[in-house]
């Protein structure tokens, strides 16, 4: 039974790092080196609260209306993706069209999205009485919808749908990179765009498309963690910045491939909550357990490296801007 | 009547910044089917002009015909539009796909890639001209001359009909060479129009139909290759000698500083990129090296300096002063060199890259190499500051203050100060890369003169040029490469410039350097 409490936990927790990571490989196979990952998936968790909130408390709960699911729904993913999306534009015109340092630019978007979170979150929350006193019931009760069937089987009856949208989407990912022309060109662009450029591909064109869809889909992430894995009561106590920072991670544990991704997510949500499951530990013994992810990833780093498998690479022009006429 | 010429360009001008003008007024016919040899030295602007006909750069003025229609080429998907193709001396791949995937890519067609119908293709263009091409191998489990055959591939592949191979023979060894011209002739056969680049004399001679020649930006003239011979070719690529005077005292007391025996050295692609280097370097001279620019020469440098790995059997023997026994420096460190008492001043081609940095000011770049002298652990930053005070001084650096970082000075006076560091070191041996690129005609006078008050202080100066007449008129000898072989060294008094453009460019058969002998 343990086991199973702890694979639930590991996929529920695991699936907010998924879609930062997934997020972040799309981005860094343009060759953008995005660490605003953390800050990305706050702008998502609170876009989402925003908007959503303005359906369902300030229109429905005004008005006297009942809420509409599907609208709950859409009002908070139009919110996630509008807000993620433009701090991804953000972060494309500064690096791409400005040619902003691509580790300084991400690192700020981390601080400016975290904190626009932090203080627009917890604003709405004093504004309705503090703490625990603002829960957008239908939207999170929309979202945690289990599919018709598995509400009784064991583990599964505590995954929404946005965890199964995520398994397609990675899978999806994976053969579009590797199979599909636009794919193609995209890794072409990250790994060498003065190739891409000569063979007639657009290098401003797919950097900017593939760093704000990779931003939405990060956005997702925050999305996910704020109407399920908080039922959509606004907290903020770093936990998603942490997570945020796990994503990040776990891209090169995957080694920039989303299918890799899914299992490894799961592994690292599984190490994220083994101190839970481990009798006998105090608070300072669990932080030790905490570390677990980041240690994996260090030790798949150094693998890595030692190996120099070409396959296991990040794209070759990860973190550099391209200027055509540069001798 | 049908359109006889493939491409024509008109008073063609590009320039980078103010200073550079790459290419200047320069024309350019390539008829239809045939192969033109695009000739001339480095930096004579040959990749450029290529360049702004594959869309890499754009011309600041002039026209350019393809098939007599007017067009202006913006990107490279312009060119292969119009059905121009080019193959760079850097490939153009990526490394982690497959080749049929590098074939492909960024070109229209249906959203998912079908490998069985691109393979297909490769397999007819393949079969058409004789190539060979696997369409599943990955590009880094490539030789470099599979490479360059996919890259030839995907320009036909894409319908190109003008071929522009930007020196291809450089990585190739003569085998593979000869393979690559049977495939050129062939094209030719069916029509294709083909630019090639080279420095090398004999395979312009054998295998284009028409050359034409550039030099320092300017187009000088073309001529039919059954007219052409190589003394004729040189004299156009080279250019009249100019009188410099520049001061130059007979060497005396030469004393055996290095002696290298057998130097070898592979790039990390295998490639060879010095082989066999056989030469003696002396105190009290100042020792040119020569040659198209990618022959050897940095590695040599570099191999000296101990900053590049060297193949088994090389060896490089130091001489210090009043010393008999020669000191091995092949397997040492730079920083080791130094400590065995052996002064190599390195005076790198890439001034602000290798030499200096260029946000820090000039008492911290002076103090870059003496950092380790204080007591402590902190460093004593008086010596460096009076030694920039010094090097101002006596060189004439223009600077507003020993504050300025380095980086916002003129290229001439970051060069003087980087000369007047490493002279400051009192090296045994003095190695300068390029030492005048880039600088006024003053700047370069005033380098001359301290490496010739270098020599005279009995310092083996090496300087490795690209201008012939300064070579002539400073070196005491001139080492010439040509491929990464020494292909001879000349008297700097009495070789003339047609000579050493000769060596550079027309490499010595074993046969003909023993019948010198």
């Amino acid at each position: 039974m343990k086991f199973l409490s702890l694979l639930q936990s590991a996929i529920v927790y695991g699936t907010i790092i998924l879609y930062g990571a997934m997020g972040e490989i799309l981005t860094q196979k343009s060759g953008n080196l995005n660490l605003g990952v953390p800050g990305l998936m706050s702008l998502g968790a609170v876009g989402g609260f925003i908007v959503s909130r303005a359906y369902e408390i300030l229109y429905c709960g005004s008005n006297g209306l009942t809420p509409n699911a599907l609208l709950c729904i859409l009002t908070a993913l139009l919110g996630a993706l509008l807000f993620s999306g433009l701090g991804g534009l953000l972060y494309s015109f500064l690096t791409i069209s400005l040619r902003a340092n691509q580790n300084v630019t991400g690192l700020t978007l981390t601080i400016f999205g975290c904190a626009l979170a932090n203080f627009y979150g917890s604003a709405l929350l004093q504004k309705h009485g503090g703490v625990g006193s603002l829960s957008l019931a239908v939207t999170s009760n929309a979202f945690r919808a289990v599919i018709p069937g598995l509400e009784t089987v064991t583990v599964f009856y505590a995954l929404g749908w946005l965890v199964y949208i995520s398994i397609a989407l990675a899978i999806f990912m994976q053969w579009f990179l590797n199979r599909t022309r636009v794919g193609l060109n995209l890794r072409a662009v990250g790994e060498s765009p003065a190739t891409a450029d000569a063979a007639g591909i657009n290098v401003t064109k797919y950097k900017y498309v593939a760093t704000c869809v990779g931003a939405c889909i990060s956005g997702l992430g925050g999305l996910y963690y704020f109407v399920d894995y908080v039922k959509a009561a606004w907290t903020s106590d770093g936990t998603l910045e942490a997570l945020g920072w796990l994503a990040v991670a776990l891209v090169i544990f995957a080694t920039w491939k989303p299918a890799r991704a899914i299992w490894a997510s799961y592994l690292f949500g599984a190490l994220s909550w083994l101190y839970f499951y481990i009798g006998g530990l105090n608070r300072s013994s669990q932080e030790i357990f905490k570390m677990l992810p980041y240690l994996v990833t260090i030790a798949v780093l150094v693998f890595v490296s030692l190996r120099r498998s070409k396959e296991s690479q990040p794209p070759a022009s990860l973190g550099l801007s391209y200027f055509r006429e540069e001798r | 009547m049908a359109e006889e010429y493939a491409i024509r360009m008109v008073n063609i001008t590009k320039a980078f910044g103010t200073k550079v003008i790459a290419n200047n007024k320069v024309h350019l016919d390539l008829k239809k089917g045939e192969i033109l040899s695009l000739l001339g030295e480095n930096g004579s602007g040959k990749t450029t002009l290529m360049n702004m006909l594959s869309g890499i750069y754009f011309p600041d003025s002039g026209q350019i015909f393809v098939d007599g229609q007017e067009v202006t080429i913006a990107s490279p998907h312009d060119a292969f539009e119009l059905g121009i193709g080019m193959v760079h001396q850097h490939f153009k791949l990526v490394d982690v796909l497959t080749a049929a995937e590098n074939i492909e890519l960024g070109l229209p067609g249906k959203a998912v890639v079908d490998r069985k119908a691109i393979a297909a293709k490769i397999k007819e263009i393949c079969d058409r001209y004789g190539f060979i091409v696997d369409p599943a191998k990955k590009v880094y489990d490539m030789s470099v001359s599979e490479k360059q055959t996919l890259e030839i591939v995907k320009t036909l592949y894409r319908g190109a009909n003008v071929l522009i191979l930007d020196e291809p023979t450089a990585v190739l060894t003569p085998q593979e060479t000869e393979r690559l011209f049977t495939v050129m002739r062939n094209m030719k056969a069916d029509g294709k129009s083909i630019i090639i680049i080279t420095h090398k004399l004999h395979e312009v001679l054998e295998i284009s139909d028409r050359v034409a020649v550039l030099r320092k930006g300017e187009y000088i003239g073309d001529m039919l290759t059954a007219d052409a011979d190589a003394q004729k070719l040189t004299d156009m690529m080279v250019g009249r000698a100019v009188a410099l005077n520049i001061e130059r005292a007979e060497p005396k007391d030469l004393v055996e500083r290095l002696r290298i025996r057998h130097l070898t050295v592979k790039d990390a692609d295998g490639i060879t990129r010095l082989d066999d280097i056989n030469l003696d370097v002396n105190g009290g001279e100042i020792l040119g090296i020569a040659g198209i620019s990618g022959c050897g020469q940095k590695e040599l440098l570099e191999a000296i300096a101990g900053l590049q790995p060297t193949e088994e059997g090389s060896s490089i023997l130091y001489f210090p002063e009043g010393q008999e026994e020669g000191e091995e420096l092949i397997g040492q460190n730079p920083r080791t060199i130094s400590d065995m008492g052996v002064k190599l001043a390195f005076v790198p081609e890439d001034r602000l890259g290798m030499g200096l940095v260029g946000s820090m000011d000039l008492t911290d770049n002076m103090m870059l190499k003496r950092y380790r002298e204080g007591r402590g652990i902190f460093a004593d930053r008086k010596p460096p500051h009076k030694l920039a005070e010094d090097v101002v001084a006596a060189l004439e650096v223009v600077t507003p203050s020993i504050e300025t970082p380095v980086r916002r000075l003129s290229g001439g006076n970051v060069q003087k100060v980087l000369v007047g560091r490493e002279i400051a070191m009192s090296p045994a041996v003095l190695m300068s890369a390029y030492a005048v690129r880039g600088l006024d005609i003053n700047t370069s006078y005033t380098i001359y003169r301290l490496l010739n008050e270098q020599k005279k202080k009995g310092v083996a100066v090496i300087y490795v040029g690209e201008d012939l007449d300064v070579l002539l008129e400073l070196c005491d000898r001139i080492a010439v490469l040509c491929g990464g072989r020494l292909n001879d060294i000349v008297d700097g008094r009495t070789a003339t410039k047609e000579e050493v453009g000769y060596l550079m460019t027309y490499l010595k058969s074993p046969e003909e350097k023993e019948g010198q002998a």
